[in-house]
């Protein structure tokens, strides 16, 4: 009741207490969206909206997951190559035929994904917290391992699902639609919703953020560092298994290419969103908004006439450094 | 009974009579990129292929097969095939510049030298016996050819690869094929060869172009994307998609009649086999081979793609 009672003060203190820092990549998203109108009137389509968000589903539920890793202070480099090799053993095991039934086959190769990633998850948190390396060498090291095993396992080419039955019976979950929202929409939605959930409103979150803000300050409070360290890259690593979970139905294949640099994207989706690199402040939603901003910027660029195919890189990087100053700016004003 | 031990005598000879001559003992080094996407990982399934056939064809003949993951690993590589006495080296340079010199020391001990697809700047006789080649300007203006002759009022989008000279190359050749006639290219937008950037850029160039006739994305793989674009818009204005490279999933549909995929053309990592095949000649056959041998980019249609149709291929 008490509780009640605290909250309803809160909320009616003035609208001057809203936290600037959470609201900013809203705002950029704001401006990037009248942007992308101005440029070509095609962009503000539901179709093209709806399109933007749905591909930027894979990003946006990894960087879920690697927000809780950098706001411990930790640091996953190893994702994009994780999507490859989990979408890829998914496939095979699909293409295996252990398992008749197509339904069967399909719902147990997707709780196979989920495992095979928190496995991995495991093996990148035991690596850097029992084995006290630094995350970016060890997570860099399990990128070269993750990668490299896809690699030998396509030997070079592309893994392809081969059961046509598998394949229509899973497309929907990439393209399919629920009262008119497309699946992934759901998904990343779900997934932060429930992210945000442990983050802010648990024990587990409180820990994870006391750990990035300052270790040793958090060891003394009797928090178990190590665990809880370990347990967000086992977030990380079912966050990338959901995701595989809606890029294998996409293009039924992999390959040795699939995910590059996918992890570079989802760390400045997490930083876009307002989460500090350094650790100890993680915003969920910011993330979720920080993926739909690099999508957004591309599919701008895309669907506008004026600029030429070889300087789109350079204009991305120009929109997210500008993207990134208007928060400053909105900050340092409250 | 003395008869007959002499008469199989007699033909025994007579057999390794036969045997010694086809036995002229040459080993054949080649050299090539590690598998590392699916052109590469083409290369390496035709190398091994062609090899294991060689071998069969000639019971003296030894081919050894290394591949490498860079420039630097790939010299080591050719310094190990020449001690271990190698007659002729068949190499597919992963960066030919850098590994110019490398490849020069094994031609000045009279080795044969067979260079394959990618050329350094100076490629000429000093560097290599043989160069065989696929044809990318040629690659660019045989879907140029296809798409005028066809549709010759066509709007098409272009998805280009990564901007690299090759890439050029392609584009060059394509924009000569349609200059001067009503072909039209709405736009062109890098999709990196890569399945997952050619969706993308394809779903954008959906929401952008109402009306789109014909695409051309240079590569199988990024048609993989394309298609799946054009399923999920549910769009039928287009009417076909042109790629190129010869990956055994898209001949597969040109074979099958796919009406999305009437055509690929042909740039084929099978071409090492074509250099393999030219060096044992070079040894076995006294045909003379020494010279430049550059492959068409044959357009597969639905009349020749068994030819070129390899379902255990990993590309």
């Amino acid at each position: 009741m008490t509780d009640l009672a605290a909250d309803t003060r809160k909320v009616q203190k003035s609208w001057k207490d809203i936290d600037l820092r959470a609201v900013a990549p809203f705002v950029a998203l704001a401006l990037l969206l009248i942007l992308g109108a101005i440029a070509n009137p095609n962009f503000i389509s539901i179709d093209n909206l709806l399109n933007v968000i749905t591909r930027s589903a894979f990003i946006a539920i990894i960087a879920v997951g690697a927000t809780f890793v950098i706001s411990a202070g930790g640091l996953d480099l190893s994702v994009g190559s994780m999507v490859a090799f989990v979408a890829s053993l998914t496939i095979m095991f699909m293409n295996s035929g252990v398992i008749a039934d197509p339904a069967t086959m399909l719902v147990v190769a997707m709780v196979l994904a989920i495992v095979i990633g928190a496995a991995c998850g495991l093996a990148n948190g035991l690596i850097t917290t029992r084995g006290s390396i630094e995350p970016f060498i060890a997570t860099l090291g399990t990128m070269g391992i993750y990668r490299g095993l896809t690699t030998w396992l396509s030997q070079g080419g592309a893994i392809t699902l081969r059961s046509p039955d598998i394949h229509s019976l899973y497309r929907p979950a990439y393209f399919g639609a629920v009262l008119g929202i497309p699946v992934p929409i759901i998904i990343i939605v779900v997934t932060a919703a429930v992210g945000a959930f442990v983050l802010h409103k648990t024990r587990f979150g409180r820990h994870v953020l006391a750990v990035g803000s300052n270790e040793d300050v958090a060891r003394y409070s009797g928090i178990p560092v190590e665990r809880v360290r370990t347990m967000t890259y086992v977030i990380q690593g079912l966050c990338v298994a959901v995701a595989c979970l809606l890029y294998v139905p996409r293009l039924g294949s992999t390959s040795a290419t699939t995910g590059l640099m996918w992890e570079l994207q989802a760390i400045t989706a997490v930083v876009v969103g307002g989460t500090a690199l350094r650790g100890g402040v993680g915003r969920i939603w910011g993330t979720i908004c920080g993926a739909f901003v690099l999508e957004i910027v591309g599919n701008i660029m895309l669907l506008s006439n004026f600029v030429s195919e070889y300087l789109i890189g350079a204009i991305q990087g120009a929109i997210i450094i500008v993207a990134m100053l208007v928060q400053r700016s909105l900050v340092r004003k409250s | 009974m003395r008869k007959r031990i002499l008469g199989l005598a007699v033909a025994m000879t007579a057999l390794m009579g036969v045997a010694h001559a086809q036995d002229k003992k040459v080993t054949v080094g080649v050299s090539i990129p590690a598998a590392d996407h699916g052109w590469t990982a083409g290369v390496v399934f035709h190398a091994e292929r062609m090899a294991k056939l060689l071998m069969s064809q000639h019971p003296g003949l030894k081919v050894i097969v290394k591949t490498s993951p860079d420039p630097a690993t790939q010299a080591n590589a050719v310094q190990d095939l020449v001690t271990q006495g190698i007659n002729a080296l068949v190499i597919l340079p992963s960066d030919p510049d850098p590994l110019v010199n490398a490849i020069k020391e094994v031609k000045n001990k009279n080795i044969f030298v067979a260079l394959v697809d990618r050329a350094p700047s100076n490629n000429d006789n000093s560097v290599r016996d043989l160069y065989v080649a696929g044809n990318n300007p040629a690659l660019g203006a045989t879907a140029g050819e296809y798409i005028k002759k066809n549709t010759p009022n066509a709007q098409v989008a272009v998805i280009r690869g990564l901007p690299i000279p090759i890439d050029q190359q392609r584009q060059d050749g394509f924009d000569k094929a349609i200059s001067g006639s009503n072909v039209k290219v709405l736009a062109k937008q890098f999709g990196n060869w890569n399945r997952d950037d050619a969706f993308k850029v394809m779903q954008d160039y959906l929401t952008k172009f109402p009306k789109i006739d014909v695409v051309w994305c240079q590569d199988d793989d990024m048609a993989v994307g394309v298609l799946q674009a054009i399923d999920q818009a549910k769009r039928t204005d287009i009417q076909y998609v042109i790629a190129g490279a010869g990956s055994k999933e898209m001949v597969k549909k040109v074979m099958d009649g796919d009406k999305l995929v009437p055509v690929d053309v042909l740039y084929p990592p099978a071409m090492v086999a074509t250099a393999m095949e030219l060096t044992a000649a070079n040894f076995y056959n006294q045909a003379p081979v020494r010279g430049s041998y550059i492959l068409d980019a044959t357009l597969v249609t639905k009349a020749n793609a068994k030819d070129f149709y390899f379902p255990d291929s990993p590309f």
